[in-house]
């Protein structure tokens, strides 16, 4: 999905009514976003933090200083590791960690739903539908997670609805 | 909290800077660790630093963590901060990894250091400068000084990688570094070491990704800003303030409409071919003469190409005196000089219609099974193969009558005697030339196979006539005089056509066709001109593409899917969108797709909101800031650079239409107006006009400089949309000599004071509905599986294409192809091989017969026995 056009579903979920103009810069196409009062603001989370803030949903940054770190941090991890060129194996070293990291988590920062869930969400959308039943099986906290977010209020919008089989078929893998 | 550290690991400095602003609000207690200990429990790699909270989770970011501290001091995040932290983590540190990895690893220095981090340092340099802040996010020290400090200090405290004339980022760095909390972490972490006390540390990381596979690309990459050096920033200059007047040197003639601009004498052709087998049967099927066929296709192929605007300066044909003459003469030079062979071929003959009968003139019964309507090549009961002369009870089918079998002579190009000439020839052709990569392999494949005699007569009616006794109810074969066509046109076009044709010294000859038609282009015409030893010119650049697929699927014209050239102006999209979308995707190296969703976004993200938006900007601020005359402009060194990346651009552009790269040299026009774009953006004419003398100044230079690249891309995009390029031309007023010319360097073409026109938009929106139904209309997406068909595609729409009108050598490429996989089968049958070998020839066979049945444009037949009548 590209930049662009996820931060219109982002736009869209965050219940904003003006839809923005996205232009993209560089190779790896960085949205820019041309903002009315003052200069433009450059790449993904950069602009979803500020349409958070246009929103006045301030409370989907964090609310204590804890919650902001992480969710900055789950934001950086999207850009950096999700969006890097990432190989079949990259994906599975990632959902690995992830799986681990949500174990005892409902959301990204343990309990609150934050913008954090919401890109990692959109970012991971491409790589998570291409999963077999026996990866999702395996990727059991990020299967949950996953399948938390998409059924969320006005997140998933125009994208895919993933299917999570309930009852687990490979009782062997664990 | 616990703050897990490492020795000699980089993250340490921000982290151990910023930590100061959290004393005293929580406890923070400091642990070394080794560099390959996980210390976060759920991530595969080590990864240090990392902060463990007090709630058990994990900042394993460095970012993240130095932020945190600075929550805790009771700081605001804002958007300029988290942009910056956003371009640390994606563009700084892969750049940075990847120098530091060449300097403390592998030991480099110097360019090869500095090179991988200097774009990022100029855009930091720019950041300062343009803002006029000391520091990053504005008047004071904070989180984005920090995290960019504490990742860029292992390199830049070495004198050497801080660049002298990047001033702001100078003044900014000592700033910072002079700073206590930051003073102090240096100290912690290098000990005074310099960067080699990072050693220990980054020999354990894996190689920076950012680093592999960057060392087997040489491919120009679209750089967002390209390094430039002061000489280039200097030469640009002095080239702009030149003006027009310095005329390049001529040279050879390259890709036609390009070529023109860059005043290269030119001569741009295409034509039909019209002879043939094909023609023949298509003028029976429809109740034409063969004539009144040809008449009739060719003003249909040339309204085509009329409608897209491909400027040929003749689009002729074959079916002229010239092309008789022209082809006659070359095969006399050819037979007196020993090149033709004569041969006897038997063939069924019909004594009624007194003509030889092609295969598929004969319809018999079976010898295999007996069945009643086979066909001259293939029975469609059994599936097996025919040879025309074995059917039994054979029928003529134009009139029913009984054929016999006659030997026929015929007369063979002896490719074998001029194959060393050939060699000869492309031995100091090809070297250096740009003939496509697809098109020399093409050719060396068949060399490597040995060239045999090919057949040069045919025993038709609608053809050029054979001058030779006995051969009188003869014609040539179109693929000995198709090619032929271009020297027949050009002789149509002017009676000096020789200075062309036989000009090899001072012509450069460019021929463009999809890959298909290589061996006639490449090597049939070039053996049949060596041999008639006519100081002829002969291909010197033979640019072939691959194939243009439709949606996910092939173009079938038979199951009407796919758009041809006559439906493109039925869809209500100008010739120029299409030109720019088929160039766009133009199947370069590799096959391409044409997709209508992504020629949507193509239009509304590249032209109307980029190129379109540009232009259109440009020239609404001359008109409503300056009352439409092009303001005074006073270059600042950031103009001079944007100036020097124009440049940079157009001459990559030179250089990529000079190798005929037409698709990659449509991103350089993109470019040029995204820098502009982004030029406006940070310049705000806008709201400068309305502050000072000195602003409004400012925002005269900007607005002047704008309107001067519209006008450079208004030539750029002449081969590209020549109608878009003209509307500009006349919105801007553009003086007429600068219409038409293309320089190396970029020039003041609209000095201040010059008057432009009215400006309006240039491009209209495409909406989903509008391509959707346009979907429907023509088909595409989801295709039958077991219709593997191979409808080709040549690029034909497109400009700067040399396309001679395929059917017919296509057709014939098909029916080669046809007897050549019978041969196969046959020769398989008779050494009683395994029958799945068998059957796996005999598939391929039925294949080829399909899509020659296609490009034929006959109904399609299924070898099932299914009764076609």
């Amino acid at each position: 999905m590209a930049a662009a056009a996820e931060l219109t579903l982002l736009e869209k979920s965050l219940g904003l009514s003006k839809g923005n103009k996205y232009s993209a810069q560089g190779e790896r196409q960085i949205p820019v976003l041309q903002t009315n009062n003052g200069p433009s603001l450059t790449g993904l989370t950069t602009i979803a933090a500020h349409l958070v803030k246009q929103a006045n949903k301030e409370y989907l940054l964090g609310s204590t200083a804890e919650e902001k770190a992480i969710v900055q941090q789950w934001l950086e991890y999207r850009v950096t590791r999700v969006d890097g060129h990432s190989s079949k194996d990259d994906i599975r070293a990632l959902l690995k960690d992830l799986n681990s990291y949500l174990e005892d988590k409902v959301y990204l920062t343990g309990y609150n739903f934050t913008l954090a869930d919401i890109l990692l969400y959109y970012g991971l959308h491409r790589f998570i539908v291409d999963l077999t039943v026996q990866e999702k099986e395996k990727y059991l906290n990020v299967s949950r997670w996953f399948c938390h977010i998409q059924h969320y209020p006005g997140i998933r919008q125009h994208l895919s609805s993933v299917v999570f089989i309930k009852n687990r078929l490979y009782t062997n893998s664990h | 909290m616990r703050l897990f550290v490492s020795e000699g690991a980089p993250g340490s400095l921000p982290v151990l800077a910023a930590a100061r602003r959290a004393q005293g609000r929580a406890e923070l207690l400091i642990s070394t660790v080794g560099p390959e200990e996980c210390v976060v429990p759920f991530l595969t790699q080590p990864k240090v630093p990392v902060l463990q909270l007090d709630n058990g989770n994990y900042l394993f970011s460095t970012s993240a963590i130095c932020r945190y501290f600075f929550l805790l001091s009771g700081w605001e995040q804002d958007d300029l901060t988290n942009q910056w932290l956003e371009w640390e983590a994606t563009e700084l540190q892969p750049a940075l990894s990847a120098a530091l990895y060449y300097l403390v690893v592998q030991g480099k220095k110097g360019e090869d250091v500095l090179g991988p981090v200097r774009r990022a340092l100029t855009h930091i340099d720019h950041s300062l400068s343009r803002r006029s802040c000391p520091f990053l996010a504005g008047e004071t020290e904070s989180l984005a000084d920090i995290v960019l400090w504490g990742a860029l200090y292992p390199l830049l405290q070495d004198p050497a990688y801080l660049p002298e004339e990047l001033g702001a980022l100078h003044s900014w760095f000592q700033t910072v570094s002079s700073q206590e909390p930051c003073q102090r972490a240096a100290e912690t972490v290098l000990k005074q070491q310099g960067v080699l006390a990072l050693r220990p540390y980054l020999q354990k990381q894996p190689q920076p990704s950012s680093l592999q596979g960057r060392a087997v690309s040489n491919e120009p990459e679209e750089e967002e800003l390209a390094t430039l050096s002061e000489e280039e920033i200097a030469m640009a200059v002095t080239a702009w303030e030149k003006g027009l007047g310095n005329l390049p040197p001529l040279r050879p003639p390259q890709n036609p409409v390009y070529s023109r601009l860059r005043q290269w004498n030119t001569l741009y052709l295409c034509g039909t071919d019209e002879y043939g087998t094909a023609t023949e049967t298509k003028a029976m099927e429809e109740g034409l003469t063969p004539q009144e066929i040809c008449d009739k296709y060719h003003a249909i192929h040339a309204d085509i190409y009329r409608w897209f605007n491909i400027s040929f300066d003749i689009f002729g044909r074959t079916t002229t005196p010239q092309q008789t003459k022209i082809t006659q003469d070359i095969f006399q030079r050819l037979f007196s000089r020993g090149f033709v062979l004569q041969d006897t071929v038997e063939q069924l003959r019909c004594e009624q219609c007194a003509r030889f009968l092609a295969d598929r003139f004969v319809e018999g019964v079976c010898p295999f099974c007996g069945y009643e309507e086979a066909r001259g090549d293939q029975c469609d009961k059994c599936g097996k193969l025919i040879n025309a002369t074995e059917l039994k009870k054979p029928q003529c089918k134009v009139c029913r009558s009984c054929p016999v079998v006659k030997s026929s002579q015929h007369l063979f190009l002896d490719l074998p005697k001029l194959e060393k000439r050939l060699e000869e020839w492309l031995e100091n052709t090809l070297p250096g030339s740009d003939w496509t990569p697809n098109a020399r392999f093409i050719i060396r494949s068949w060399l490597r196979d040995g060239l045999k005699p090919r057949c040069i007569t045919r025993d038709l009616k609608w053809g050029t006539p054979v001058p030779l006794e006995g051969f009188e109810d003869k014609v040539f074969y179109v693929w000995f005089d198709a090619t032929i066509g271009y020297l027949s046109i050009t002789a149509n076009y002017t009676d000096q056509w020789e200075r062309w044709w036989k000009n090899p010294e001072q012509v450069s000859l460019y021929q463009f066709m999809a890959k298909d038609n290589v061996p006639f282009h490449g090597l049939v015409f070039p053996c049949s001109a060596l041999g008639a030893e006519d100081n002829y010119t002969l291909v010197s650049h033979l640019i072939a593409t691959e194939y243009l697929n439709y949606e996910d699927g092939k173009f079938s014209k038979s199951r009407g899917v796919g758009v041809f050239g006559d439906m493109a102006q039925d869809t209500g999209i100008p010739a120029d969108i299409w030109r720019f979308y088929l160039l766009y995707i133009r199947p370069e190296g590799q096959d391409s797709a044409f997709s209508w969703t992504d020629m949507l976004l193509k239009n509304n993200s590249e032209l109307l909101n980029n190129l379109g938006n540009f232009i259109n900007r440009a020239g609404m601020f001359v008109s409503k800031f300056f009352g439409g005359y092009v303001p005074e402009m006073v270059l600042t060194s950031d103009d001079q650079r944007l100036l020097a990346h124009v440049t940079l651009e157009l001459q990559h552009y030179h250089q990529l239409l000079e190798k005929v790269r037409i698709r990659d040299a449509l991103r350089s026009i993109l470019t040029i107006s995204r820098h502009g774009n982004q030029y406006i953006q940070v310049n705000e004419p806008w709201k400068r006009i309305k502050g000072s003398e000195a602003d409004r100044q400012r925002a005269g230079t900007v607005t002047g400089l704008a309107v001067n690249i519209a006008a450079l891309l208004s030539v750029m995009l002449q081969p590209y949309m020549p109608t878009v390029s003209a509307t500009i031309q006349a919105q801007l007023q553009l003086p007429p000599p600068a219409c038409g010319i293309l320089l190396t360097n970029f020039l003041c073409t609209l000095p201040a004071g010059h008057l432009i026109g009215t400006v309006s938009p240039l491009f209209q929106k495409l909406e989903n509905d509008q391509i959707e139904s346009l979907r429907q209309r023509f088909g595409g997406g989801q295709l039958e599986e077991s219709l593997e068909l191979k409808a080709k595609v040549s690029s034909k729409p497109a400009v700067g294409e040399t396309v001679t009108a395929t059917g017919p050598q296509q057709i014939q490429v098909l029916m080669d192809e046809v007897t050549k996989q019978g041969n196969i089968v046959r020769e398989l049958k008779a050494q009683k091989a395994d029958k799945n070998q068998v059957a796996a020839e005999v598939a391929k066979l039925l294949d080829l017969k399909k899509q020659l049945a296609l490009a034929e444009g006959k109904p399609l037949e299924t070898p099932k026995g299914k009764k076609k009548k």
